[in-house]
C-alpha cells in the first residue's frame, strides 16, 4: 500500500495555533484533520457572574486582531437584552470603528500573511530588501486603519471608549479633519492593493459550497447589522441564529464544527460578503474590481484575497462619508439592568460573528454564547481541503504542504478566537 | 557585529501583544536593522532554531504541554521577557482559576476527555523571567524600550509607580473623586499614560499591581463608594488575580 502522511505541525502566518494532518492511501484521502491545538480558553464560562457592562472589555480579549468586532457585537447583544436603542451618531462611530479594523486586518493579512506565498518568500520580513515599496505601502495602509481605531477607540488593540449605550469619548474635530485628508490620499494605495491582488496567480480551484454573510435590509453593505443570508436560500434574523446554525464538538480540535442545520459546512468572510452584496459595494470598489478583471460571485476560496482588497477600497470610501457626517458628540444612554436575553451579530474582518447573552435582573450574565468567524469556517476549510488535495496528490510533500497552508491561510483564520465554545446539543426536529 | 536573535512565542492568549509588535509600523523597519527575528510563527514560515538572545513570550501557561514548552524555551533564551499581562500574571485567562475546572469545561465542550487544561499562570510560575512588559495589551513603546536597553545591556526604564501618578502628571481630572467612577488606578502599574481615565473610563487594572500598592485600603474605599465585597473581588481577579497584592484586595470583606 502506498501511504503518505502530510503534516503541518504548527501552521505559520495565521493567528493562533493549528496543525493539519492528512493521510493519503493509494491516491485517496483516508483521513484529514485540521487540529486547533490552541488551548481551550473558556470565555463563555468565565463571563458568567460578571456584570453586563464588563462584558465588552472581557470579550475583547478573545481576539487581539479583531477586538473591535467582539466589543461591538457583545455591546449590541447586551443593548438588545436591555432594550437600548443607540443614537445615530453612536452607530456612525461604531461603523467607523468596525471598518477601521477591516482595513487594518485585511492589510495585515494580504501583505504580511498571504502575499509571501505568492511572491515566494517565507515572510514579509524577507520581502523587505526587494519589495520595500510594497511593504511600506502595506504599513501605511495598516497604520491608517490603526490610526482611525485609535482616534475613535483610544487604542489599536482593545479600544476603551465603546461602551453599552454609546461612547465615553469622541476625538476633537481637527483629528477627524486630518483623517479625512489621509483617507483621501490612501485611495491610491488601496487601488494598488486591488491591482496586486488581481495579478497574483491564485490556484484554480472551485467547489460548490454555501457562503453566509449579513445582507440587507438595511440597504447598505453589511457591517454591524442586517439579516443573515446565504447563496442557498438562508435568510433569518439574529435571534433565529440557533435555529439555523448548529455545532458539534469534534475530539481532534478545540474548535467546534459549525454547520447549517440539515446541510453541511459553510464559508463566512470577505468572499461571502462580496459574493452576496456585490451591488451594495461603493462605486469605487466595484469599478476597481471590474478594471482589474475580478468577477464576483466566485466559488474559489482563494478569491478571498482579492475580495479583501476590494473591501479595503470600499471601506476607505465609506469611512470618508461617515467621517464627514460626524457630529462628534459623545453620547451614552444610561443602562438599567433587567432580565432578558439579547443577540448581537456583526461582520468581523474574517466574517460572521455571533454573541448572545442572558442577563438577570441584577445585570449579571447568566449565559453566554459566542461563535467566532473561524469557528464558522473550520469545518468548511476541512471540506475544501478534502477536494483540493487530491488534485495534486502526486506532487512532492513539501509542495502539497505549502498548497494546503495557502488554502487555510486564504480564510485568514484566527485560531485563538475559535478555541472556545458553548456546548450545544443537536436536536432533530 | 552579529545581530542579536529574537524569538517570539505564543502561549494561551489572543495574539494582541504580538500584533502590537506588528503595529509598530513606523519603527518596525528600523528595528529590523538591529535585531534578527528568527522565530515568529505568526509572521513567518522560518521556524528558526535557538538559542535566542531574547525571547518574548506572550500568553499564559494553561496546559501541561505549555509547562514543558516554557521550560524548553527558558533554556533556549539568554534573556526571557514576559510580554503582556497573560505572560506576566496569567491575565484574563486566570479568571478561570476562581471557578471549578469541571464547571468551566462542561459549559463549553461535550467531550471532556479531549480537554486538558491546568490553572492559568504567568510564566514565572514555572521559569525565571528577566523582564516584564505589562499591560493588556502591551504598550508598543515599552516593547521598544526593552529591546533598546537589552541591546545596550542596560536596565529598561519601566515605571514602578501607579497609574494615578501618570494621571496627575497629565492633569486629568480624577474620575474616581469627581464622578465616583470606581478606579483601579491607585494600585495599578503605570506605563499606559493613564489611557482609560483620559477617555473618561475607570482603570480596570490591566497592567497588574504597581510596586507596593495598598490594595486593601483601595478595596475598603471601593465599598464606601457602594460596591459589594463580591463586586470588589471581581475587580481584583480580572487581570492579575494570582498576584499577592491583588489577592489581598480581592480578600477584603
Amino acid at each position: 500500500m502506498n501511504e503518505k502522511k502530510i503534516k503541518v505541525d504548527y501552521m505559520a502566518r495565521v493567528e493562533g495555533e493549528a496543525a493539519l494532518d492528512i493521510t493519503v492511501s493509494n491516491g485517496e484521502i483516508v483521513d484529514l484533520k485540521l487540529n486547533v491545538f490552541e488551548p481551550a480558553r473558556f470565555f463563555e464560562s468565565f463571563l458568567i457572574g460578571r456584570k453586563f457592562d464588563e462584558v465588552p472589555e472581557i470579550a475583547a480579549r478573545i481576539c487581539g486582531i479583531c477586538p473591535v468586532s467582539h466589543i461591538l457585537t457583545s455591546i449590541q447583544a447586551i443593548e438588545d437584552a436591555l432594550e437600548i436603542v443607540p443614537s445615530g451618531e453612536t452607530m456612525r462611530l461604531r461603523k467607523l470603528l468596525a471598518l477601521s479594523q477591516w482595513i487594518q486586518s485585511h492589510t495585515l493579512h494580504t501583505y504580511m500573511l498571504a502575499l509571501p506565498d505568492y511572491f515566494g518568500y517565507q515572510s514579509v520580513l524577507d520581502m523587505i530588501p526587494e519589495h520595500r515599496e510594497l511593504v511600506e505601502q502595506a504599513l501605511r495602509l495598516k497604520r491608517l486603519g490603526n490610526d482611525l481605531t485609535v482616534a475613535i477607540g483610544g487604542r489599536e488593540v482593545h479600544p476603551v471608549t465603546p461602551v453599552v449605550g454609546g461612547f465615553t469619548h469622541v476625538p476633537p474635530r481637527d483629528v477627524i479633519k486630518d483623517l479625512i485628508k489621509r483617507f483621501k490620499e490612501a485611495r491610491k494605495d488601496a487601488q494598488n492593493m486591488v491591482e496586486i491582488a488581481a495579478q497574483i496567480e491564485l490556484p484554480d480551484f472551485t467547489r460548490d459550497f454555501e457562503y453566509v454573510a449579513l445582507t440587507s435590509p438595511p440597504q447598505e453593505y453589511p457591517i454591524i447589522s442586517g439579516f443573515i443570508a446565504s447563496n442557498k436560500g438562508l435568510k433569518f434574523k439574529k435571534n433565529e441564529y440557533r435555529k439555523n446554525i448548529h455545532e458539534v464538538h469534534v475530539s481532534h480540535s478545540n474548535a467546534l464544527h459549525s454547520f447549517v442545520k440539515g446541510r453541511s459546512s459553510f464559508m463566512v468572510g470577505p468572499l461571502a460578503r462580496v459574493n452576496l452584496n456585490y451591488d451594495l459595494l461603493a462605486g469605487e470598489a466595484r469599478r476597481a474590481a471590474e478594471r482589474n478583471g475580478l468577477k464576483f460571485p466566485s466559488m474559489n476560496p482563494f478569491y478571498s484575497i482579492p475580495a479583501r482588497a476590494v473591501e479595503v477600497v470600499h471601506s476607505i470610501e465609506t469611512c470618508i462619508d461617515l467621517l464627514e457626517d460626524l457630529k462628534l458628540k459623545a453620547e451614552q444612554i444610561p443602562a438599567v439592568p433587567k432580565d432578558g436575553t439579547g443577540f448581537g451579530i456583526g461582520e468581523a474582518p474574517r466574517g460572521l460573528l455571533y454573541h448572545s447573552y442572558k442577563i438577570n435582573k441584577k445585570g449579571e450574565i447568566v449565559e453566554a454564547d459566542i461563535v467566532s468567524p473561524t469557528a464558522h469556517n473550520a469545518f468548511n476549510i476541512e471540506n475544501d481541503l478534502k477536494e483540493f488535495v487530491p488534485k495534486f496528490i502526486s506532487l512532492p510533500k513539501e509542495e502539497i504542504q505549502l498548497k494546503c497552508e495557502m488554502l487555510v491561510r486564504a480564510y485568514d483564520p484566527c485560531f485563538s478566537c475559535s478555541a472556545h465554545f458553548l456546548k450545544i446539543n443537536i436536536r432533530e426536529r | 557585529m552579529k545581530k542579536p536573535t529574537v524569538g517570539i512565542f505564543k502561549f494561551t492568549s489572543d495574539a494582541g501583544c504580538q500584533l502590537q509588535i506588528l503595529n509598530l509600523e513606523k519603527e518596525l523597519l528600523e528595528l529590523l536593522k538591529l535585531i534578527d527575528i528568527a522565530y515568529f510563527p505568526m509572521a513567518s514560515r522560518n521556524y528558526g532554531k535557538g538559542p535566542f538572545d531574547i525571547g518574548f513570550v506572550e500568553g499564559a501557561v494553561t496546559s501541561t504541554e505549555e509547562i514543558i514548552k516554557i521550560k524548553e524555551i527558558r533554556e533556549q533564551c539568554r534573556i526571557l521577557v514576559a510580554l503582556g499581562s497573560c505572560a506576566c500574571y496569567g491575565g484574563i485567562a486566570s479568571i478561570k482559576n476562581h471557578k471549578p475546572q469541571r464547571e468551566l469545561e462542561e459549559r463549553v465542550y461535550t467531550d471532556l476527555t479531549a480537554v486538558h487544561s491546568t490553572k492559568a499562570y504567568g510564566i514565572d510560575q514555572y521559569v525565571k523571567v528577566d523582564a516584564y512588559v505589562k499591560g493588556c495589551p502591551i504598550d508598543k513603546n515599552e516593547f521598544v524600550e526593552v529591546v533598546k536597553s537589552t541591546l545596550m545591556e542596560i536596565k529598561p526604564n519601566l515605571r514602578p509607580h501607579s497609574v494615578c501618578v501618570e494621571c496627575k502628571l497629565r492633569e486629568y481630572p480624577c474620575i474616581f473623586l469627581t464622578e465616583g467612577k470606581v478606579c483601579m488606578g491607585p494600585v495599578t502599574s503605570a506605563g499606559c499614560g493613564a489611557l482609560c481615565p483620559s477617555k473618561h473610563r475607570a482603570c480596570e487594572g490591566c497592567r497588574g499591581p504597581a510596586s507596593d500598592p495598598n490594595t486593601s485600603s483601595l478595596a475598603r474605599t471601593m465599598m464606601e463608594y457602594g460596591l459589594t465585597p463580591e463586586e470588589v473581588r471581581l475587580k481584583f481577579i480580572k487581570y492579575a488575580g494570582e498576584t499577592q497584592a491583588f489577592k489581598e484586595g480581592a480578600g477584603v470583606r
